[in-house]
């Protein structure tokens, strides 16, 4: 069997097609079951308590009165989930995040939680825990929490990646650090360069369903655990660990997913619920409510950047230098190592360097978010280099592509690029339309470029042909959008059947090895990658069967349009799939093709976004009037979804830039945490969002495939900025981009 | 207190028992299995949980159970008629207007409210009128135009008819 | 919590005077389900107000309508009549929420929950209109100007509810507009909101107005001075100018998460100026 992932360059009958989705009836009709639609046998109700203040020690906990309400089943605090991570740096401050343990990291940190018989008992139950804190001083902005006299989250936090190790503790809990080159000479040789420091505020994914999940531990030692994630296999393993329970006892089923972008790559109720469900020994769910979603999960790092880069006269980077602080919520993360890493990545520079600063803070604790870290780096980085292209009097789009990095070139972070899609992309803006397209009054044009790694990884699939002939392929990552339309696609394409004849299903933990998380925009590319060979081994049973039925040797079969056909000049009919199908009994049993592997050489991706906005120079209020998105997906499996892909990012990327961030009071408090006053785009706010698709196959896959997921989300926020500059002449350097900051701004220009 | 509240669910007679407290939409999904209605915030601002309430669209969420006594309740389980999917359900499929899911059962009901008040609407009246139902996944670009072709085809029905 | 729908008025204003504990009422609920969500009460009684048959209808009363209470916004913009005499009364009502809050929600929420930045009341208290209330002691009746007396707080005593919204007789030549300033297209609180109603008189010039601002200081206000910027004037610059200063000067506003004193003094003359101008087109007016 050929198992070489490389790419095959063959013509696609169904791959590239745009068929309706499998799970589609059922999430119009709402049959669909998401987190909260799952209901098991004498279940019970659970909530969470929370803590009311930034930074906290917690003396005391009494839940004897809740313990005590008629109705109440189970009360737990962290002496319910003891430490047994064994110091695993990673698996503690998940714990501790689930459930604070001496102290309250951030308002809505969760302190204990009840399981009743019914939600009025829950809350009930929940007013009668008594808890003592302490307060204490408290820090939320990532500029003042690297300042000395910031109070310091956790007083064994000393800066890793420095050396010599600092003799004092600070919420500075890592500094990672890229480049090549000599920037020093690089900047002596520039004719031009712009300093800047620039603002990112902190936001949230805003997914529109909840966390949610059913936890049922049972006396035995095993369990079942029904979650909205993207990634149950992670999760299994992670509240397993949590637990001290073995993990082939817990069994995770992944609901249908509404929405995640990166928020449910992290446990946040899930131990909790189990926790509760051991001590009651009765199933317990537990659904977050929004305004818990925002205090108490996931959101993206605020960040504040130092930027600096020098061109010559003609147009060519010389030198870039930047240092990105990235909050992380109390404990540490690797998100300003990602910005550190992408930042300068669409480019071929000789002098480079980027450090990042993970900065903690009392916020919750930062996750993904699509492309983490990557498009405050960006808006940093495109911001700059639009107002550097000005000064040369160079058109910005030629600026770039004369910087633009190709195959050979070295990345600042790093590797040597192989086929990539950043001059393609810039080619295509440049000739597109809407670049020449007529502006009205108050407009302004930008445009802005992207870049994200795209992650591989663990995968594990099976391929079962069913006695008709028709085919179930189960997965183990999470379809968050689509993806399981894409990989019938690939498999139809593989074994050379229609697509309705393929189903796939995501299976539950129970069904199929480890496999790592929908994220990275890994899902269809590492588990079509698993599939197709998945695939081929189904091929060559059946090449094998069909060799049996007609008695000559395998190596005379040979496989073409979804059938075994005999080489040479033979009598023999073809057999299609179902033929080969309905003897399985008698040559061998049910066909199947099982495969694990690690998808390796995801191939990086890169974007072009062209924006028109309209500023009311009166207010400051923006509009996006235009937008296009121009990536490269690699072959586009499903073009509907990919474009679908392209503008939930851009649409994302716009609400950051204008309107989205948290809002801490003075006391530490999130002021904001609702979709009133977190405000995500509505339908109003957006125009239609243009894409153009480019393929620019991956090497690495058999049919080229990339991730497409997350780029799109990298240049918004520099692509409106440049908007707005060119639109009202000036330069914007904190996001969002709200009507206050402009009408300051507009203010201070014209001061 | 508890209450018993009679009301017709999607054409079907239904009795209920919740606190008075409770809302509609926990009545809906915890009392009455319509879990297609979604929870996205309980206050009003994500239209994951609309309905159409004696003719009105409405959130659920923001609906007393006990207010439902006597009244007539659409869901987004009622939409198709029995195998046969309505317009808007078969362009959403079609025009691929939903990436997770969640929001569009909203949208859906959202969607024929204003196709049934407004059957040709322009772009920007979709726009307005699908204002209260968030989507964190398409952009709204794939759900406006699914809207729209579900109205050319509703309108060259109707004519037919 | 004890649920009770009557249908009468004074079966109402009876469950208010016999109800133990915290009473609220429920016309749309888009307010009140929100802070019981919240927990930020609990309710011991919620007297339903949408089964009384008079509360829910739009009536010509008086030259002008009558509005009760229970009338949902949406129900406001599907009347034509009412759409024709105050525009801006119904744009003001109908840019509370969504379509689907507009379903419940009502101008009389609107007013009762008091908040600065409610929508409909700077239009309302433009209009000049009315609230009736009913209480234990029979009907009275105050200016919605005068309704608001702080934050959360209203001129309703005890048992008291409203019944309905009085909005005048509209002279010819007459128009009003509202506009608010909100961060999206949709489904914000006003950050700043501006309504303005004019009666023109000869030649296009202003007879009477009325101008009040919203989510500029602890109840939406009334500002004479704006309407004497307009008052004889056929809004040319220097009356619109006067105009925005009036505004500017009205504003006593605070810093928050929806907006700053700054910004808000400064959109809130923005606003006014609109508005003057749609509403001076309304009514007839030629720029």
């Amino acid at each position: 069997m050929n198992d070489d992932p490389a790419y095959t360059g063959q013509t696609f009958k169904s791959v590239g097609t745009r068929p309706l989705r499998p799970d589609g009836v059922d999430k119009v009709t709402g049959r669909a079951r998401y987190g909260a639609d799952f209901t098991m046998p004498g279940q019970l109700a659970g909530l969470v308590l929370r803590s009311p203040h930034a930074h906290a020690t917690i003396k005391k906990i009494d839940i004897s009165k809740a313990e005590a309400l008629p109705g109440v089943k189970a009360v737990v605090t962290s002496q319910d989930l003891p430490d047994v991570t064994g110091g695993d740096r990673e698996l503690l401050p998940i714990l501790e995040n689930c459930m604070a343990r001496k102290k309250a990291f951030y308002d809505g940190h969760a302190v204990a939680a009840v399981a009743a018989i019914d939600m009025p008992t829950a809350k009930a139950a929940l007013k009668l825990i008594e808890v003592e804190y302490k307060v204490l001083k408290h820090v939320t902005d990532v500029d003042k929490a690297v300042e000395p006299k910031a109070p310091v989250l956790h007083k064994d936090c000393f800066t890793r990646g420095v050396d010599p190790k600092p003799e004092k503790p600070s919420n500075v809990a890592k500094v990672s650090t890229f480049g090549h080159g000599d920037v020093d000479a690089g900047f002596e040789q520039a004719d031009v360069i712009i300093e800047r420091n620039f603002r990112t505020e902190q936001t949230h994914q805003g997914y529109i369903e909840p966390h949610a999940c059913v936890a049922s531990i049972s006396p035995d030692g095993s369990g079942d655990l029904w979650v909205c994630t993207q990634g149950h296999f992670v999760f299994r393993q992670q509240c397993a660990q949590l637990l001290g329970m073995d993990v082939s006892k817990l069994r995770v089923t992944s609901s249908e997913i509404g929405g995640g972008f990166g928020g449910k790559t992290h446990l946040w109720l899930e131990p909790v619920a189990m926790a509760l469900s051991r001590k009651a020994n009765r199933p317990v769910k537990l659904v977050m409510t929004r305004e818990e979603v925002f205090r108490a999960s996931g959101p993206t790092s605020a960040t504040s950047i130092d930027m600096k880069i020098g061109v010559t006269n003609d147009g060519r980077i010389v030198a870039g230098d930047a240092t990105l602080r990235y909050s992380s919520g109390p404990w540490a993360g690797s998100w300003a190592m990602l910005g550190a890493m992408t930042a300068f990545a669409c480019y071929d520079m000789e002098n480079v360097k980027t450090t990042g600063m993970e900065v903690l803070v009392n916020r919750p604790k930062t996750t993904a978010y699509r492309a983490p870290s990557a498009p405050m780096a960006a808006f940093a980085v495109e911001s700059v280099l639009d107002e550097l292209a000005k000064r040369i009097g160079m058109d910005a789009v030629e600026m770039r592509i004369k910087n633009a990095a190709k195959e050979g070139t070295q990345a600042s972070y790093g590797p040597v690029y192989g086929p990539i899609g950043i001059g393609p992309s810039l080619d295509a803006a440049k000739n597109h339309p809407h670049m020449k397209a007529k502006l009205g009054k108050n407009q302004g044009r930008g445009m802005a470029c992207g870049f994200w790694f795209n992650f591989g990884g663990q995968s594990c699939t099976n391929l079962n042909i069913s006695m008709d002939g028709s085919v179930t392929l189960t997965v183990g990552t999470i379809d968050v959008g689509g993806a399981r339309a894409s990989l019938s696609l690939c498999v139809a394409e593989e074994l050379g059947i229609p697509y309705e004849q393929v189903k796939t299903v995501i299976g539950d933990t129970g069904t199929l090895g480890y496999n790592e998380m929908t994220d990275g925009s890994r899902g269809t590319f590492a588990s079509s990658m698993s599939a197709i060979m998945s695939a081929r081994k189904a091929i060559d049973e059946m090449r094998h069967r069909a060799a049996k039925m007609w008695e000559i040797s395998p190596d005379d079969v040979i496989w073409e349009d979804g059938h075994a056909r005999a080489a040479g000049d033979t009598n023999l009919p073809p057999l299609s799939i179902a033929d080969i199908a309905a003897a399985a009994e008698k040559s061998g049993g049910p066909i199947a093709g099982h495969t694990q592997l690690v998808a390796d050489g995801a191939g990086v991706s890169f974007a072009t976004h062209i924006c028109d906005v309209e500023v009311d120079p009166e207010t400051g209020s923006t509009r996006v009037v235009r937008y296009t998105v121009i990536q490269d997906a690699g072959k586009a499996v499903h073009p509907t979804y990919v474009e679908g892909q392209f503008q939930g990012g851009a649409a994302q990327g716009i609400g950051w830039a204008l309107n989205e961030e948290y809002v801490y009071g003075e006391d530490g408090r999130l002021q904001n945490p609702g979709f009133l006053d977190y405000r995500i785009p509505v339908c109003s706010d957006l125009p239609m969002i243009d894409t153009q698709i480019l393929e620019i196959p991956n090497p690495n896959h058999p049919y080229g495939i990339r991730g497409v997921g997350e780029t799109s989300i990298v240049p918004p926020l520099a692509a409106i900025g440049n908007a707005v500059s060119n639109a009202t002449g000036v330069r914007m350097t904190h996001v969002p981009m709200s009507p206050p900051r402009i009408l300051d701004a507009l203010d201070e220009a014209s001061a | 207190m508890s209450m018993l509240v009679s009301t017709t669910v999607n054409g079907d007679s239904m009795e209920f028992v919740c606190d008075a407290s409770e809302t509609l939409l926990d009545s809906l999904r915890d009392r009455m299995g319509m879990t297609g209605v979604k929870e996205g915030c309980g206050t009003g601002d994500c239209g994951a949980c609309s309905i159409m309430l004696d003719g009105a669209l409405v959130c659920s969420c923001l609906v007393l159970g006990a207010e439902a006594e006597g009244r007539e309740i659409e869901t987004v389980e009622g939409m198709s008629d029995g195998s046969k999917l309505h317009p808007l359900q078969q362009k959403f499929l079609e025009h691929a207007a939903l990436q997770c899911g969640i929001c569009t059962p909203g949208f859906l009901i959202a969607a024929k409210a204003l196709l049934e008040k407004n059957p040709d609407p322009t772009e920007t009246e979709i726009r307005y009128a699908l204002a209260g139902n968030l989507c964190r996944c398409t952009g709204y670009d794939k759900i406006v135009r699914a809207v729209q072709d579900a109205a050319k085809v509703m309108n060259k029905k109707g004519k037919k008819a | 919590m004890q649920y009770i729908a009557p249908e009468k008025i004074s079966d109402a204003v009876e469950a208010l005077s016999q109800a133990k504990g915290s009473v609220h009422l429920l016309a749309g609920g888009s307010d009140l389900l929100v802070r019981m969500k919240g927990g930020f009460i609990e309710p011991d009684v919620v007297v339903d107000v949408k089964r009384i048959k008079s509360m829910g209808k739009i009536k010509k009363a008086g030259g002008g309508f009558s509005v009760g209470g229970a009338v949902s916004c949406a129900e406001m913009g599907d009347n034509d009549a009412l759409k024709k005499a105050w525009p801006g009364v119904v744009e003001a009502a109908q840019l509370i929420g969504s379509d689907q809050i507009q379903g419940r929600c009502t101008v009389v929420g609107n007013m009762c929950n008091a908040s600065p930045a409610a929508d409909s009341v700077p239009a309302l208290i433009a209009a000049d209109a009315q609230a009736v209330i009913q209480g234990p002691k029979g009907e009275r009746r105050i200016s919605v100007a005068k309704f608001a007396k702080g934050p959360g707080q209203t001129s309703l005593k005890a048992k008291e509810l409203v019944e309905a919204v009085e909005l005048p007789k509209r002279p010819a030549k007459s128009g009003d507009a509202y506009l608010r300033f909100i961060p999206r297209t949709e489904m914000d609180i006003a950050v700043v909101s501006a309504a303005v109603s004019l009666t023109l008189g000869a030649k296009g010039v202003v007879r009477e107005a009325r101008v009040a601002l919203g989510a500029v200081a602890p109840t939406a206000k009334l500002v004479p001075a704006a309407a004497k910027a307009l008052i004889g004037s056929k809004l040319d610059d220097a009356a619109l100018e006067k105009l925005a200063a009036a505004c500017a000067a009205a504003c006593a506003p605070i810093d928050d998460k929806r907006g700053t004193i700054k910004f808000r003094t400064r959109v809130a003359s923005v606003l006014g100026r609109r508005a003057a101008l749609i509403a001076y087109e309304r009514a007839g007016g030629k720029l």
